[in-house]
């Protein structure tokens, strides 16, 4: 009975529709170099933080990178690209 | 409720303070409650992430020591190049993003009533629990090595901490000409390139300070276990005549007293043994029954890093057993700790979880300023019921350089900030 009751509470609880977090959760990963929200926390740091960056210009260059990052680049989609682009370019700096 | 019962959770009420309720869900009312029990890279992310995508989650997070200290850079701690102050991270960070960090130690998790019970008394109810138990060491395999480490004559600094300062000590009064010798376990162990960047580095001490010593390396594993090319490119351009590696070579045993490390096939005699014991998932995860696989490893579902013994309990980091070419490292941890913080909020919000796809960036010094990465990318297969490096990503650096080793303090501050800030 309890669980019933608590099922029901979260249920009622959940917004009608699943949130789209899938850039949130794709760039997540990227914050062990770029910072957490791609908001620079090392000072002096070889890269750029990426929170409110053009989202084109963001896509460009992943797709461009020819150093260690492509490395990583390579391992995302065109979607998931522009998935990750978009939500830095929506973060405030 | 019964009297125990009540005890039990009044204890918890004044170590977290701020347990007056009953479990919530049966409060109806009450924030949903998330106890993390771990503060290394895997737990504290988790924590911190689990504020930052819901900040109506009630996050409380125990850990047993009151300072963080990191394993990635420590090897530099060992060969003088850097200092313990540089490495070490409050965890204030982590209380600045609402995280209740409770100094203590979980001794008991009671997944059919959703508490753990803690070692200065009490307990803490969750809804859902995170467990980042890190590894501990299977000692037992190599004869005389336990005792010898609580004499502190043969030591592992594979927990970065006291025992980081006390072999940084040992290399110190060390004399030139003496013999520094790492023997290193059979994988799977945390860090795999750990004890080569040790190595590298310690020989790089020795060139500045000590040019007649030597560095052995006594591997069980066949080969380099990660980054070989790299490794042993830089051993023969920098330290030929110093470091010497031996595959094959399986610790089984350490007479202290004539500090000797005794190997299947022969005898190793030095002036400073550094034996990094073969690992398992931490103590707590034996405890709480999360083992499943050869005594040593938790297995996880990788969409969600639950648990496949307890089910509403999450598990991160070097205890779990590694999906395919997944290194035990910080950057998998703190990865993980995403994975699992995306999946509780979906879960707490009564939304089904989707998987998430990670990354891992890992660096190693192979001298004082270069070093050289090794990067891949772990995805969600239907097929294959696990997380999978995706086809044309990942791989090594071409050639150590110091950019890289710039960028590698990069990344450890970064990863710090990402993880406790």
């Amino acid at each position: 009975m309890k669980a019933v009751l608590i099922a029901a509470v979260a249920l009622a609880a959940a917004p009608a529709f699943a949130q789209d977090n899938q850039g949130r959760n794709l760039a997540a990963g990227c914050a062990i170099c770029h910072g957490t929200e791609g908001r620079a926390s090392d000072q002096g740091s070889a890269l750029i933080p990426l929170a409110g960056l053009p989202k084109d210009h963001i896509a460009s260059q992943l797709r461009a990178f020819r150093d260690g990052m492509q490395q990583l680049a390579k391992g995302y989609s065109d979607a998931q690209i522009d998935a990750i682009a978009a939500w830095y370019a929506a973060r405030k700096r | 409720m019964k009297r125990r019962d009540f005890l039990w959770l009044a204890g918890a009420a004044t170590a977290a303070g701020s347990l007056a309720g009953l479990p919530s869900g049966a409060a109806g009312a009450g924030k949903a409650r998330v106890v993390v029990v771990g503060g290394g890279f895997g737990g504290a992310t988790a924590a911190k992430y689990l504020r930052l995508w819901d900040p109506a989650i009630e996050v409380t997070l125990v850990e047993r020591t009151d300072i963080f200290t990191s394993c990635p850079m420590s090897n530099l701690v060992l060969a003088g190049f850097t200092r313990m102050d540089d490495i070490r991270r409050s965890y204030d960070g982590l209380r600045r993003h609402g995280v209740q960090v409770v100094n203590d130690e979980v001794t008991a998790v009671d997944a059919d009533r959703k508490r753990v019970r803690l070692l200065r008394g009490g307990a803490l109810i969750y809804d859902r629990l995170v467990i980042a138990p890190g590894i501990d060491f299977r000692f037992g395999e190599i004869e005389g090595y336990e005792a010898a480490m609580q004499a502190g004559r043969v030591l592992h600094a594979w927990k970065a901490g006291a025992q980081t300062v006390e072999l940084r000590r040992q290399l110190e009064q060390m004399r030139d000409g003496g013999v520094f010798a790492i023997s290193v376990p059979m994988t799977p162990f945390r860090c795999p390139p750990g004890p080569y960047e040790r190595a590298s580095l310690v020989a790089d001490y020795f060139k500045r300070a000590k040019p007649r010593a030597k560095v052995l390396v006594l591997d069980a594993n066949p080969d380099v276990a990660s980054k070989p090319g790299l490794f042993k490119a830089a051993w023969r351009e920098y330290y030929a005549g110093m470091l010497e590696y031996r595959p094959n070579s399986t610790a089984i045993g350490v007479d202290a007293a004539a500090m000797t490390l005794k190997l299947e096939v022969e005898d190793v005699k030095a002036d400073v043994l550094n034996v990094v014991p073969p690992q398992r998932a931490g103590d707590i995860a034996r405890k709480a029954g999360l083992i499943t696989t050869s005594q040593h490893w938790c297995d996880v579902d990788w969409r969600t890093m639950e648990s496949k013994a307890l089910p509403g309990v999450h598990l991160l980091g070097d205890a779990t057993l590694a999906a395919p070419a997944m290194p035990k490292s910080a950057s998998m941890a703190n990865n993980h700790a995403k994975i699992a913080a995306a999946a509780i909020v979906e879960i707490l919000s009564g939304r089904p979880p989707v998987p998430v796809q990670i990354l891992s960036t890992c660096y190693s010094f192979v001298s004082r300023t270069e070093a050289v990465h090794v990067a891949s990318v772990h995805a969600w297969s239907d097929a294959d019921r696990t997380l999978k490096t995706v086809p044309g990503s990942g791989g090594v650096s071409p050639a150590r350089s110091e950019a890289e080793g710039t960028l590698a303090w990069h990344w450890a501050r970064t990863i710090w900030a990402d993880s406790f800030g």
